[in-house]
């Protein structure tokens, strides 16, 4: 299995786990953009740490899909580029642009519990305004 | 990492030499193929993991506009001496419709849009050396190259 998705709390894990043809990359879109509908989810993390090029259409295809499940009400993060992916990302020219990136899963995590849970975070800081 | 990453490339092209691969491009799987040979051939001669991905990345563009513009065609990797120090050779060949309007296509073709421009000025600056000859109906011939720092 290239890419394996796994659920937990609100939020639906991608991690790639080899090289991705540009079909892999299209249904994992399609595959994500679906199951953030299946499960309600609110956010979703894609791991690329195993991703050693991306290239214009994987990055297109990554920006494609954030937006796509931004659409369905859940926000998307893009976690572990490696600093010479990043390095080979910028002298190619292409942008993630709109698309939050983080260090690693538990960046992605906390982006996420920030993002999306507002309120949550309200009543736990502040429990005596709620009542 | 880089240990899976390499037994990746199950995929064994020719190889007529040990410092000159073909790969034939005419999927998206030749894609892969053919930047996983590019990084081995790298790492072999000793380019850092940074040289070496922006050489992947470059192939994995050229690899694309292949499959994208033409259907088939191969991507010739190979070795060159430059004044003591080794280069990477990367030769994209096909016989596709060709580039009408070549200085447009390098100058003009951000790959940040996406599939449409043909991203060769990003794989310009990825490289120390890029040429292109390009004739309508004949085919695209890009031959780039990356010295070892």
């Amino acid at each position: 299995m290239k890419v394996s998705i796994l659920k937990q709390r609100d939020y639906l894990i991608a991690s790639i786990q080899a090289a991705l043809t540009d079909e892999d990359l299209k249904h994992l879109r399609d595959a994500l953009v679906t199951q953030v509908g299946e499960y309600r989810s609110r956010g979703v993390i894609i791991d690329v740490t195993a991703l050693d090029v991306m290239d214009s259409f994987a990055v297109r295809t990554l920006r494609d899909l954030a937006h796509m499940t931004r659409l369905r009400g859940a926000e998307t993060v893009i976690v572990g580029i490696q600093p010479e992916v990043a390095f080979a990302m910028t002298q190619l020219g292409v942008r993630l642009e709109g698309v939050t990136a983080a260090l690693d899963l538990e960046g992605g995590l906390a982006h996420l519990d920030h993002q999306t849970k507002p309120s949550a975070r309200r009543a736990i800081s502040n429990p005596g305004r709620r009542a | 990492m880089m240990v899976s990453r390499g037994a990746e490339a199950a995929k064994s092209p020719t190889r007529p030499a040990d410092q000159e691969i073909t790969v034939p491009i005419a999927s998206d799987l030749d894609i892969v193929t053919a930047r996983q040979w590019g990084r081995t051939l790298a790492v072999r001669l000793g380019y850092s993991p940074t040289e070496a991905t922006l050489i992947a990345t470059a192939i994995s563009e050229l690899a694309r506009n292949i499959v994208l513009y033409a259907k088939r065609g191969e991507i010739w990797l190979s070795v060159q001496n430059g004044s003591g120090r080794p280069g990477v050779v990367v030769v994209a060949r096909d016989d596709g419709p060709g580039i009408a309007d070549v200085p447009q296509a390098i100058a003009g073709g951000h790959s940040t849009s996406g599939g449409l421009g043909l991203g060769l000025s990003g794989v310009r600056r990825l490289m120390d050396e890029f040429e292109i000859i390009s004739e309508p109906r004949k085919g695209t011939t890009v031959t780039i190259k990356r010295w070892k720092r």
